[in-house]
């Protein structure tokens, strides 16, 4: 299940919800990214998303797709927020649910690389020294591609 | 066609989202980044370094040698920083 959303979430009322009466499960692992107080040495008072309505949904959900022809999944969650979001704020939360601890934990890891360098997402941070758009970083792309030769 | 521009691409070129109608012969992805280049000294500078420019043809990735036309829709915007 994919969303994408200005509001926040809460993680425990989600993984709760999306593993409801299905008794097959027996992991659940849960990741939540939050913004970040600082960009290298400087500070960041907030953080603007901005994404590609429509093209945002369709990746995600064919990253979704791949985690689940990979592993044997009982359930799988994104949510994605944008908008204007200050240090401390969640911005995304990834929850994947398996019979196995294995693939819930591998699944999780895979979605949050994958979604790092596919989804049409943009960071704007606003810092005392003016706003500036993040660069995408060596290290996501090298995080991705190791799910390529596995 | 319809071309979108996002985060410093689109506050470069000056414009977010626009309608145009290239001739025919610009028939590939390649061709329309150089006809767009054109269009303004904003449009030059977001398209300056095409090494940091993605490009998606109706909301799939594509590369420079894919065929755009009339009623395509076209995304230009940096690499993604999401997540």
């Amino acid at each position: 299940m994919i969303r994408v959303q200005r509001e926040d979430f809460d993680a425990q009322a989600e993984a709760r919800a999306l593993v409801a009466g299905n008794h097959r499960v027996g992991g659940v692992v849960t990741f939540v990214g939050l913004v970040r107080a600082n960009a290298g040495d400087a500070a960041i008072d907030a953080m603007t998303l901005e994404h590609y309505s429509g093209m945002t949904e369709r990746e995600l959900a064919k990253i979704e797709a791949e985690a689940r022809a990979r592993w044997p999944l009982e359930a799988t969650l994104v949510v994605h927020r944008y908008g204007r979001l200050v240090p401390g704020d969640q911005i995304v939360l990834v929850i994947t649910a398996a019979a196995h601890r294995h693939a819930a934990f591998a699944a999780n890891e895979f979605l949050v690389d994958w979604l790092k360098t596919k989804a049409p997402f943009w960071k704007l941070e606003a810092t005392a020294q003016g706003d500036q758009w993040v660069e995408a970083r060596a290290a996501d792309d090298q995080a991705a591609k190791r799910w390529v030769a596995e | 066609m319809k071309v979108l521009y996002f985060a410093w691409l689109k506050a470069r070129a000056g414009i977010g989202e626009e309608t145009v109608a290239p001739p025919p012969e610009v028939a590939t992805v390649g061709a329309l980044l150089g006809w767009l280049k054109a269009r303004s000294p904003g449009h030059a500078h977001a398209l300056a370094d095409l090494a940091v420019v993605r490009v998606a043809v109706n909301q799939e990735y594509a590369t420079l040698d894919a065929p755009v036309g009339p009623g395509d829709e076209v995304a230009l915007f940096p690499p993604v920083t999401g997540g």
